[in-house]
């Protein structure tokens, strides 16, 4: 089952390499992480998401809190959130017909964001399982490059998470 | 402002933070310290390895209650400390490791001695610091040392490039406490939880209180007796609990887990409810986690939240200060009495100690448990023992009976042999007055026996006891056991310690016979400097009883049932 968590960090050098090197550490399997600013200065945002357990995930959390430059950890398997992922997908066009891609293009709100000779790129944003299916169509008609940034995800409604809070 | 050198602040803050000795080696990056040094008023202690310079700081703070520092320059020096900064994390002691960096100019091009100490020892540090610019040097210090005190104690290690230590810096101490957002060490105990603890307690017949360094490092001695006996509950102890209670305590059962007595994890499996206080159910006091205590609920009680549930789900957990909470849990909690549950292990009691080889006859021979338990005896049992890992430190553990916080050292989370001798040292700086022990086996002691230059250099009075069995010894008791006797090396041949301990001008001995123990001991005791004494003791004994490693912690193999000379059937001579 895979577990989606947010972690606010001091933005410091090896940071970075603190988290990831804490999940090693412990023998989980990172899925996806990505990190970026927020609105606070000085603090990045990272959201991690990894294949474990409930209780695997709470032993997860309580091992980022003990990293002194974890601010705030919060676990968003447990609560309404909103969760997108972006891909780039590179897809072969020459020699068939393009109305084939294009009509994925129209029925997934994917959009082409480039076009080339031989090759057409598109962007796909959305829920992670929305990613997955547009891709999945567009794997018959040959993928040739592919990227992903991940996951990135907040919870719904007027819950804020903040740094500030619980300093 | 005074100008100060990068180099001076590292004193400097040393000297605020109430450091008096420093145990280091120097070498290139870390000379301007070195230099620096000479200016103020703290001591060095010379070490022969880097290694030691660790575990003399940790043996510093566990005996102490302080905080140790070893220093040492970049790329070999600091490696050379990994082994003592992973020893001092897993048992939760407050180091800090103080290391020079190669000029921050080359950082990242395989400079002479350059190594990337803060990645390499990221997973063993509770924090680090990577100091390239004068003046982080001063926050990297006080944060250093309020992390490595604070909370959970543990290593921290501060990597100081060598132009921050050349460069100067207006600089004045800063005595604002330490903030750091991230970090909270102190959890407020909530009511809720107290009350839910004190609920598992009310309905208890069958309690047994597991009590482990935690209530050694929260000083909360006073107050688990307190409560034990307030609750009318026997307490079992890890291997870095004892002396945290009174071993005299006619409540305190004695050691739990692989080589615990039988009656204390009989006493565990049996129990309706475990009160874990300041410790973390490890592999070794647990044995297979599926059969583990199965009636009994628990209340785990810890500074670290990310204890809690790890290795044993809580029917009731507290995270903070252990002396706090127990104080707390004495407010709430009303007399119990549980002697039926007290009489039925004692009974078990009185049948596996019979078997204790203390009741043998003496016959002249020299077994290790005899010897531990004689040094026992003769120092009236308020030595500070330090062990090194082996049988010697199980036998100890089993034949020392502690009765003060602070009065054995050991590394147990990690199993560090070589921890012994410089542990020792640093031991005996922290407590000048106090009888220090140094207990080693044959294997181990070879392992950092360079500090024996280190202890007469610095005439330092310690007392080595080497348990000379000739064997790898508890390796070859699991090869015996489980691998059909099969010794891949374990035999040693072993220099003439004797000759080794004079060689370093320092007074030495042998002992072959039981008789000879107490004489030897006594000279030992009364000696000025340190003294090594070689005991030739049974070569094939072995620890009982054991819990083999994953076995169900009530599946022990027990003391045999005849004489310990049946058992092993060799010629101690």
């Amino acid at each position: 089952m895979y577990h989606t968590l947010v972690a606010l960090v001091e933005d410091k050098p090896g940071v970075l390499n603190r988290v990831a090197s804490l999940f090693r550490r412990r023998n989980f399997n990172i899925e996806s992480l990505t990190v970026g600013r927020t609105a606070e200065p000085g603090i990045s945002r990272m959201t991690i998401v990894i294949d474990s357990d409930q209780a695997s995930a709470e032993r997860v959390t309580a091992y980022l809190y003990k990293l002194v430059n974890v601010l705030q950890v919060e676990d968003l398997g447990a609560v309404p959130a909103v969760a997108r992922d972006l891909a780039l997908v590179k897809v072969a066009v020459a020699g068939h017909d393009r109305g084939a891609l294009l009509r994925v293009v129209d029925e997934t709100r994917a959009h082409i964001v480039d076009t080339g000779e031989q090759t057409m790129t598109l962007e796909i944003t959305g829920e992670p399982p929305h990613v997955d299916a547009v891709i999945s169509r567009l794997e018959p008609l040959g993928i040739v490059e592919m990227v992903r940034t991940g996951q990135v995800a907040m919870r719904r409604g007027d819950t804020t998470l903040s740094a500030a809070q619980y300093s | 402002m005074p100008t100060r050198t990068g180099a001076q602040i590292i004193w400097e803050c040393l000297v605020q933070e109430g450091v008096h000795t420093v145990f280091g080696y120097p070498g290139g990056a870390i000379l301007p310290a070195y230099d620096a040094m000479l200016d103020y008023p703290v001591r060095h202690v010379l070490v022969r390895h880097e290694q030691g310079a660790t575990h003399m700081a940790d043996g510093f703070a566990r005996a102490g209650g302080g905080v140790g520092v070893a220093m040492a320059t970049s790329g070999p020096g600091a490696t050379n400390m990994v082994t003592g900064i992973a020893t001092a994390m897993m048992d939760s002691s407050p180091i800090v490791c103080i290391t020079g960096q190669v000029p921050s100019k080359l950082i990242g091009y395989d400079a002479f001695q350059e190594t990337d100490i803060t990645g390499i020892t990221l997973p063993i540090t509770k924090h680090s610091y990577l100091v390239t610019r004068v003046e982080d040097i001063m926050p990297a210090m006080k944060e250093a040392f309020h992390l490595a005190k604070s909370g959970r104690p543990g290593p921290v290690l501060v990597d100081i490039t060598k132009d921050a230590q050349q460069a100067t810096f207006d600089w004045t101490w800063d005595a604002r406490p330490v903030q750091l957002p991230g970090y909270r060490p102190d959890f407020p105990i909530t009511r809720e939880d107290l009350a839910r603890a004190a609920e598992l307690i009310r309905e208890s017949q069958r309690p047994v209180i597991l009590a482990g360094q935690g209530v050694i490092q929260s000083g909360a001695t006073r107050e688990i007796i307190a409560l034990a006996e307030r609750i009318d509950a026997p307490i079992a102890m890890t291997l870095l609990g004892l002396g945290g209670v009174p071993a005299s305590h006619a409540l305190n059962l004695g050691m739990m887990g692989m080589h615990g007595e039988a009656w204390v994890n009989h006493a565990i499996q049996e129990a309706d409810l475990l009160l874990a206080f300041g410790m973390r159910f490890d592999d070794r006091v647990t044995g297979n986690i599926k059969t583990y205590a199965q009636q009994a609920r628990k209340i785990h009680v810890d500074i670290d939240p990310s204890e809690i549930n790890k290795n044993v789900r809580a029917d009731a957990a507290i995270v903070g200060d252990l002396r706090e909470t127990l104080a707390d849990l004495l407010a709430v909690l009303e007399p119990a009495d549980h002697e039926a549950w007290l009489a039925h292990i004692d009974r078990m009691k009185g049948d596996a100690a019979v078997r204790d080889i203390q009741k043998l006859p003496d016959t002249g021979h020299l077994y290790a448990a005899h010897v531990i338990n004689d040094i026992w005896r003769i120092t009236g049992g308020t030595a500070v023992v330090v062990t090194d890992v082996g049988q010697h430190q199980m036998w100890e553990a089993q034949y020392y009976h502690h009765e003060s916080p602070r009065s054995l050292i050991t590394s147990g989370g990690l199993g560090t042999m070589g921890f012994a001798v410089p542990a020792a040292i640093g031991a005996k700086i922290a407590r000048p007055d106090a009888e220090v022990w140094a207990i080693a086996g044959d294997g181990g002691f070879q392992m950092t026996q360079a500090e024996l230059a280190t202890a007469a250099q610095e005439g330092i009075k310690i007392n080595i006891a080497i348990i000379n069995n000739g064997y790898l010894g508890m390796v070859r008791q699991w090869q015996e056991f489980f691998y059909e006797r099969r010794y891949a090396a374990t035999p040693l041949r072993n220099p003439d310690f004797v000759k080794i301990a004079e060689a370093h001008g320092l007074e030495a001995y042998r002992v072959d016979t039981r008789n000879q123990v107490s004489d030897i001991v006594e000279r030992a005791r009364a000696a000025d400097g340190t003294v090594l004494i070689d005991f030739r003791v049974e070569q094939e004994d072995s620890v009982y009883p054991m819990v083999p490693a994953g076995a169900d912690l009530h599946a022990m193999i027990r003391r045999p049932e005849r004489s310990v000379l049946a058992e092993t059937g060799a010629d101690p001579s």
